[in-house]
């Protein structure tokens, strides 16, 4: 049975229908890319998911239905990463962190992560004390990371990671979170426009198109596919 | 906008007037006199609405530029001669001038800031307006019973107007019910041309308005300015029609923050809603002081009023007109919670 | 200005302190203003009535046999109650409209509670015992008032308790979390409308501390007692930084010492001139510097 499953999942913005009706699965311990291009839809997957938007359809998430509040999706086990980050800029990294584990009530375990991921992520250790807001794009994404992590999700939603950020820092992202899916079994959806790197970096892609599911299957069916070819990879 | 809108329109619009016209028959003298006064407030309120609701400023300041108007034309009248209609005009422009000065700070503050600089204008007036007693008659005000001689609104009984004579208080209603349409018209009229897009492309960003290569300081002083004008015209109606006795405390901060209310409870934005949030500012108090004579009873039910159109109807009485109007149109953003 | 600076240090330094006083119970009162309007954009009008409300109702428990500290903590306790309750009444329902929609519930929430004090007790003044011993102290050989120095350091200790509770515990992480960027800290599941009630009840909870402090040094008061002083806090906010909590200690603080000189020693301000002179301070910092000392930038420039 797959960790998340949507099925018929539509929603709307006012008059304009964003979703119609999608069916897409993410299984234990697997990274699954929505590639697709703007206005696609694929942000509005994620906020559907996470509770952000309202929406109609299944969403089930470790076999039960999922609520539709923000906060209640963070207490069952997914973290969401949104667009831009999401950093609380005014606050410190330190904070920004501890506020990762806000849901959770097992203090200890808490410090000990807080300090894990400061080991994983040296670059946030070394500025700790410093407003969320002053660090680099690459490492705010680092830190958006970190947060979700400090929330030990079982399931990682990440909006757009590669957006606005160096090729090499993205590609660095992208090897961190492969690190932890193949460690520690974290699931993964993961949308992304940069298609090459999704497709090289998950297991399983859906192609969204102006609201629907247009092609799903494996990244490397997905990289022969003709038309996926033509229209997302470029060549 | 569809024929059917269009019809529907002339067709709500030509019912009102109607209303308005027979309106003080079924009236009492008394409450024709409180429904002129209250036509007093729909026209500063228009000001207020073209200022918070199309540009999106906030001014606590408006009661002042009432008095400003109220002086003008009571300083004119008694102690100058003129006649007494003919200073509504003069008022608006006086007080068209305060509002622009009172916009200049706009020009740098913003909302919470900009509502503190028209607080402090407010609170201030009254102090100003004893402290220049030769030219205000100082705490003491100005009373023109005694001292206007030309004047058309002042007579007790009834006035003769274009040859037919009807009830002072009846024309009073008519005078400012009547300049209450026609300056709602031209807010219409300018709402829909281009200085009312650059107000409201201001209201919803003010950053994207400007690089759009709007002049955002000049719109800004003019929303002020323009409102001043029918604040001042408000007021100086307003001497005319209540007591023909003007003095610092006849617009304290209380009606500043009425006006603020009757905008807000009117429902911001909406035209009809203004007359609404008027008729609301000048009837619930009263109301609410013949519920219970208990001391402090009219300001619990007065305030619960408020609280309680506000809670029910988020975009006020002219929001809840609108809905019943229009076609339902969606919100942009559905949230979850 | 009359030559004053002839030797009468000891005055200066009692008007100082008393000034500090005054300042100290604006200082709580703004931090209970800048605390709602950093959590929810909107400044609550309301604020100087119910900190008026609270007083009242500490004033009957004493009528009722409690001395003056029994009674100011249950009122604290029952306003931090009662502010939760407001919220959840009152302001929750209009949460999701415009700053201007609940400003203008806040503004009918003035009528209703002071018009209720009114209905509740009767119009004529009533006292209040005071809080501290009315000897004065000698410190450096200079007499001072213990109820000046007592009041300073109640509403300082007040707004460090409540800076140490934003600063280490879970919750105030939460809370500042929620009046930054209240989508993230959904995401985080932190239940953002409950921190906003949260706050309403600690800002009613402050403004019954300035409340408490500043009825019994008045001697006599009446329903309309705080409207005044939420000029003052609104001053003392505005110099500060209203964005600030810092800001609204710091300028409030000056604005009692620099009010209270004003009043001393220069002969013809009255109380009408203090409120005018606080007005004043408005108008000057808001058309000099905006954000007055601490606040952040506020000026756009487009």
């Amino acid at each position: 049975m797959p960790l998340l499953e949507l099925r018929g999942v539509a929603a709307r913005y006012g008059s304009l229908q964003a979703l119609h009706g999608i069916d897409l699965s993410v299984g234990e311990g697997e990274i699954v890319a929505v590639l697709g291009a703007n206005g696609a839809g694929k942000t509005t997957t994620l906020r559907a998911i996470s509770g952000t938007v309202r929406a109609t359809g299944s969403i089930v998430f470790a076999g039960e239905r999922l609520a539709r509040r923000p906060e209640a999706v963070a207490r069952a086990g997914i973290a969401h990463v949104p667009e831009g980050r999401g950093t609380f800029t005014q606050l410190s990294v330190d904070e920004n962190l501890r506020l990762g584990a806000h849901v959770r009530r097992d203090r200890a375990a808490v410090k000990a992560d807080h300090d894990r991921v400061l080991e994983r992520f040296p670059g946030l250790a070394d500025r700790r004390g410093q407003a969320a807001g002053t660090l680099s794009g690459g490492e705010q994404q680092q830190l958006a990371l970190a947060r979700a992590l400090m929330q030990q999700p079982r399931l990682l939603l990440l909006d757009e990671p590669s957006l606005g950020l160096a090729p090499r820092v993205v590609a660095d992202f992208f090897r961190v979170v492969g690190e932890l899916n193949e460690q520690e079994g974290l699931s993964v959806l993961v949308v992304e426009q940069n298609a090459n790197l999704a497709l090289a970096s998950s297991s399983r892609a859906y192609v969204l198109e102006v609201g629907r599911i247009a092609v799903a299957g494996t990244s490397s069916e997905l990289r022969r596919h003709a038309s996926v070819r033509r229209s997302y990879l470029g060549y | 906008m569809s024929r059917l809108r269009i019809a529907a329109g002339v067709v709500v619009a030509a019912a009102t007037v109607a209303l308005v016209l027979v309106l003080p028959h079924w009236l009492s003298d008394a409450k024709a006199a409180e429904f002129a006064r209250a036509g007093c407030f729909f026209i500063a309120i228009l000001g207020l609405n073209l200022l918070t609701g199309y540009t999106g400023q906030i001014s606590l300041g408006h009661g002042a530029l009432m008095a400003v108007g109220a002086y003008t034309t009571a300083i004119l009248t008694a102690d100058h001669g003129f006649r007494d209609l003919w200073t509504v005009p003069l008022a608006g422009l006086v007080a068209m001038g305060a509002g622009f000065v009172l916009g200049l700070p706009a020009r740098r503050l913003s909302g919470l800031y900009l509502a503190l600089v028209t607080f402090a204008f407010a609170v201030a007036m009254p102090a100003l307006l004893k402290r220049f007693s030769g030219l205000t008659g100082g705490s003491q005000g100005i009373n023109l019973f005694d001292k206007a001689l030309n004047r058309s609104t002042g007579a007790l009984g009834s006035v003769h107007v274009f040859g037919a004579t009807v009830a002072t208080n009846d024309f009073l209603f008519y005078l400012t019910w009547g300049i209450g349409f026609a300056l709602a018209g031209a807010a219409w009229l300018l709402v829909r041309g281009r200085v009312g897009r650059a107000f409201r492309a201001m209201r919803d960003s003010e950053v994207a308005a400007a690089s759009a290569g709007i002049n955002t300081a000049f719109y800004k002083t003019l929303a002020f300015a323009i409102s001043g004008f029918y604040a001042g015209v408000g007021g100086s109606l307003f001497v005319l029609v209540s007591n023909w006795f003007v003095s610092p405390t006849t617009f304290s901060f209380d009606k500043s923050l009425l006006l603020v209310v009757g905008a807000v409870v009117g429902g911001l934005g909406s035209l009809a809603g203004m007359a609404l949030g008027a008729l609301f500012i000048q009837f619930v108090p009263d109301w609410a002081a013949n519920v219970s004579h208990a001391p402090g009873a009219p300001s619990v039910f007065f305030g619960a009023a408020i609280v309680l159109v506000m809670i029910l109807l988020p975009s006020g009485l002219g929001g809840l007109l609108r809905k019943l109007t229009e076609p339902l149109t969606r919100r942009l953003y559905t949230r979850s919670e | 200005m009359a030559p004053v600076l002839a030797a009468d240090w000891a005055g200066v330094a009692q008007q100082v302190v008393a000034g500090l006083s005054s300042g100290g119970t604006y200082a709580t009162l703004a931090v209970a203003l800048v605390l709602i309007y950093r959590a929810t954009g909107v400044v609550n009008f309301a604020q100087g009535e119910l900190a008026m409300f609270s007083t009242f109702v500490a004033w009957t428990l004493t009528q009722h046999g409690l001395s003056y500290w029994p009674a100011f903590a249950l009122t604290v306790a029952a306003s931090l109650a009662g502010g939760i309750v407001l919220e959840r009444t009152v302001i929750r329902p209009v949460e999701r409209a415009s700053v201007l929609t609940i400003a203008i519930v806040t503004i009918g929430l003035f009528f209703v509670v002071n018009g209720a004090a009114f209905w509740i007790w009767s119009p004529e003044v009533k006292s209040m015992p005071s809080a501290f011993s009315t000897q004065p102290i000698r410190i450096a050989g200079v007499a001072f008032s213990i109820s000046d120095l007592g009041i300073i350091g109640v509403s300082l200790l007040a707004v460090l308790v409540l800076w140490l509770f934003f600063r280490f515990t879970k919750l105030g992480l939460a809370m500042r979390a929620a009046a930054q960027n209240p989508e993230s800290s959904r995401l985080a599941g932190i239940r953002v409308s409950w921190t906003i009630a949260l706050g309403w009840g600690l800002a009613t909870a402050l403004g019954a501390i300035a409340g408490l402090l500043a009825a019994p040094p008045l001697g006599s008061f009446d329903q309309n007692f705080m409207q005044p002083i939420l000029l003052y806090a609104f001053a003392g906010a505005v110099l500060g930084g209203i964005d600030s909590a810092l800001g609204a200690v710091v300028g409030s603080l000056a604005l009692g010492v620099f009010l209270n000189l004003l009043g001393t020693y220069v002969s013809w301000v009255g109380t009408d001139l203090r409120q005018a002179a606080a007005l004043a301070v408005i108008l000057v910092v808001l058309l000099v510097r905006p954000s007055g000392l601490f606040g952040s930038a506020v000026v756009r420039r487009v």
